[in-house]
């Protein structure tokens, strides 16, 4: 396990010890953390895990088990495509392709010049407005190959 | 005098350009010198029409849709902000019949009220109902919950009163009140305009269930995938607090009932009740096995509510007017009304709230519009990704709990979701399956394995491998995930597979080339 940064550790910490005293606070603990960092980083683990009398295990368990909590540093940008089914029903499939093509990444992967993550994203409540693109937290509707080119331009 | 604008700050409206709108409108207003105040309302639920630009008139409020910044100035020369008429009017909201034709209840105040603004909720009916749960004692408050037939939104369907008796009748110790905000279903975002739209109606919700059972913390699990809502919420609780209605004295009344927002981390998983304690509680959000229920240990082994947004926030209007006009609406045991959500390959999409009962059909091609495509609506999945689908000859299901539990469906949170005659029907399966794969939390076997095995089957069916014997195979392995898997995802990820497989064999089989 890799160690952090003693500024890292520092920041890391401080959250954690901000949150401790709050019922169940892991989650909270690593939203904030990964606000701060852009990601948890394995060094954190240890951290936390003390700062919250947690085993390194239990930790690390969380942090994996949830999709939204990534274990590397993302690109500047965070493009997260919808799969669910009524983007599919408006060929929301066409628009994944394409995003696959135009970034030369296919999910969970950063572009190389690390401007864009792409990441796949299960509904985000925009059903009614289909296809859905989020881009960092903005999320964009009726996304067609051609509007995501707008976005990504 | 200054005149009210209407900009809906709901997410799909957001999604669709209303931020840029508001600006340009915000622009163009101080060029001209107008005097205009600009309210960020929720939406209300007509998404064609986003961004929905509302103007208030002597007459009400006169809608303008879909705007796009390049229309602002063309919208000022005509005068809307008289409400005179231009290309893209509609005349008075509540006058376009998808509007009219609903009995909105759970939705009376979503795009109507400032979501922020106590005053507002208040004065469009807000808060009566815990006036009136305020003078009553919490047996009372929750026999009202239980004749007026709620039943959970979220898609279980359990009563909602039981549920709360069996909070109720747990000895005085802490005890929770959680809503599951943990919407994850595909075709489905009620929970979403809600929160964006009214969310006082939530808070009122939960404060009355609390004040019922006798819980002094709320929780609000809510998915990271909705910020706009998360937003919202905070400032609605601030308020809230700030107006004596949240806190240590709730209204003066001498009991306490707090209330905060905790972020789900992307877990489809986390919508299934026990599974969304674990994650409130820090931990991998793994199923539960029950008994025991969560009303007798549930949040941190402490008596919990757990309710869905729709549910709760459907509380206030049943305190405030009473079960009886709450049970008059619906049939049968499906009682009160369902805000159902169109979307997918359809005109119309949107929040359409009606009285339980209707036929799909009309609401499919009366509301809905048909298909976006001008195609044959092929198919419609109801009750997001673990609901079946219906094929066009099942089309005349009355949309209620029973009815459609009697063909093999589920009416779930109300999502519906359509799709025309180009659909691969056993793509869509594979996908039910994949899905299914990606958020198992794992804790058991049948649906950690079966997922996976499922895509891989129905992969080999696609290639025409040993077809027969591995439709055989796929139906098995549905019956072994349906009454072997410990929660609803494995257990009814197979609905939408078999339905797939009774309904559109053909798919399965080797289409005509």
């Amino acid at each position: 396990m890799s160690t952090l940064d003693p500024r890292l550790e520092s920041t890391v910490r401080t959250i954690a010890e901000r949150f401790k005293d709050q019922p169940g606070p892991l989650l909270e603990v690593l939203h904030a953390v990964q606000g701060a960092i852009g990601y948890v980083p394995s060094g954190a683990v240890p951290v936390i895990a003390s700062a919250l009398n947690l085993s390194r295990a239990e930790v690390h368990g969380v942090v994996s088990f949830y999709h939204h909590f990534r274990h590397s540093a993302p690109g500047q940008h965070i493009v997260r495509i919808c799969r669910a089914e009524a983007c599919q029903s408006v060929n929301g499939a066409v628009t994944e392709a394409h995003a696959k093509r135009r970034l030369g990444i296919d999910y969970h992967q950063t572009t190389a010049d690390g401007r864009y993550s792409l990441e796949p994203v299960y509904c985000l409540g925009n059903c009614a407005c289909a296809p859905s693109v989020m881009i960092d937290e903005t999320v964009h509707g009726r996304v067609t190959p051609q509007r995501l080119d707008e976005l990504l331009s | 005098m200054s005149t009210t604008v209407y900009i809906p700050a709901d997410a799909s409206a957001a999604a669709v350009g209303a931020e840029q709108v508001a600006e340009r409108i915000r622009a163009e207003a101080s060029t001209r010198g107008a005097d205009v105040r600009i309210v960020r309302n929720g939406s209300r639920g007509l998404f064609w029409l986003e961004p929905l630009v509302e103007v208030a008139t002597g007459t009400g409020r006169q809608a303008y849709g879909p705007v796009t910044v390049a229309d602002v100035p063309g919208l000022f020369d005509a005068g809307f902000l008289s409400g005179n008429s231009h290309p893209l009017s509609h005349g008075l909201t509540d006058s376009i019949p998808y509007l009219k034709k609903q009995q909105r209840l759970t939705f009376a105040r979503v795009g109507i009220v400032d979501p922020a603004s106590v005053d507002d909720y208040v004065a469009h009916g807000g808060y009566q109902g815990l006036k009136r749960a305020l003078g009553m004692d919490g047996a009372s408050i929750v026999k009202e919950v239980t004749d007026s037939g709620l039943r959970g939104r979220g898609g279980a369907a359990f009563p909602t009163g039981i549920k709360w008796k069996t909070v109720l009748d747990q000895p005085p110790q802490q005890k929770y009140v959680t809503c599951n905000a943990d919407e994850g279903d595909s075709g489905t975002f009620s929970d979403r305009m809600l929160m964006e739209g009214d969310p006082l109606s939530l808070v009122e919700g939960m404060t009355i269930a609390g004040i019922a059972v006798g819980a002094t913390r709320g929780f609000i699990y809510l998915r990271v995938e909705y910020p706009h809502a998360y937003r919202a919420l905070g400032k609605a609780i601030a308020a809230a607090r700030a107006a004596g209605y949240l806190g240590r004295d709730v209204l003066g009344s001498g009991k306490e009932f707090e209330l905060s927002v905790r972020l789900g981390a992307g877990a489809y998983i986390c919508g299934e009740e026990t599974s969304m304690l674990e994650s409130l509680e820090g931990r991998r959000g793994e199923v539960r096995v029950r008994p025991p229920l969560p009303a007798i240990k549930g949040l941190f082994g402490q008596p919990t509510i757990v309710n869905n947004v729709i549910s709760l926030a459907t509380v206030p209007v049943i305190l405030a007017r009473g079960s009886t006009f709450y049970k008059d609406f619906g049939v049968g045991r499906s009682r009160g009304t369902l805000p159902l959500q169109l979307a997918g390959n359809l005109k119309h999409c949107g929040l359409v709230e009606l009285a339980f009962g209707p036929p799909l059909r009309e609401i499919l091609y009366d509301f809905g519009g048909g298909s976006l495509s001008g195609r044959p609506l092929r198919a419609v999945q109801v009750g997001g990704p673990l609901g079946a689908y219906l094929p066009a000859s099942q089309f005349d299901t009355a949309v209620d709990y029973e009815a459609l539990s009697g063909i093999g469906a589920l009416l779930g949170h109300g999502g519906i979701v359509a799709f025309d005659d180009t659909v691969d029907m056993l793509q869509m399966a594979r996908y039910a399956m994949e899905f299914c794969a990606v958020e198992s939390c794992g804790k058991c076997t049948p649906c950690r394995i079966g997922s996976t095995r499922g895509v891989e089957v129905i992969d080999r069916i696609r290639q025409g491998i040993d077809r027969e014997k591995n439709i055989s195979v796929l139906s098995d392995l549905c019956d072994t995930m349906q009454y072997g898997s410990l929660c609803g995802l494995g257990g009814m990820a197979p609905f939408p597979v078999k339905s797939a497989l009774k309904h559109f064999a053909s798919d399965f089989t080797g289409r005509p080339a």
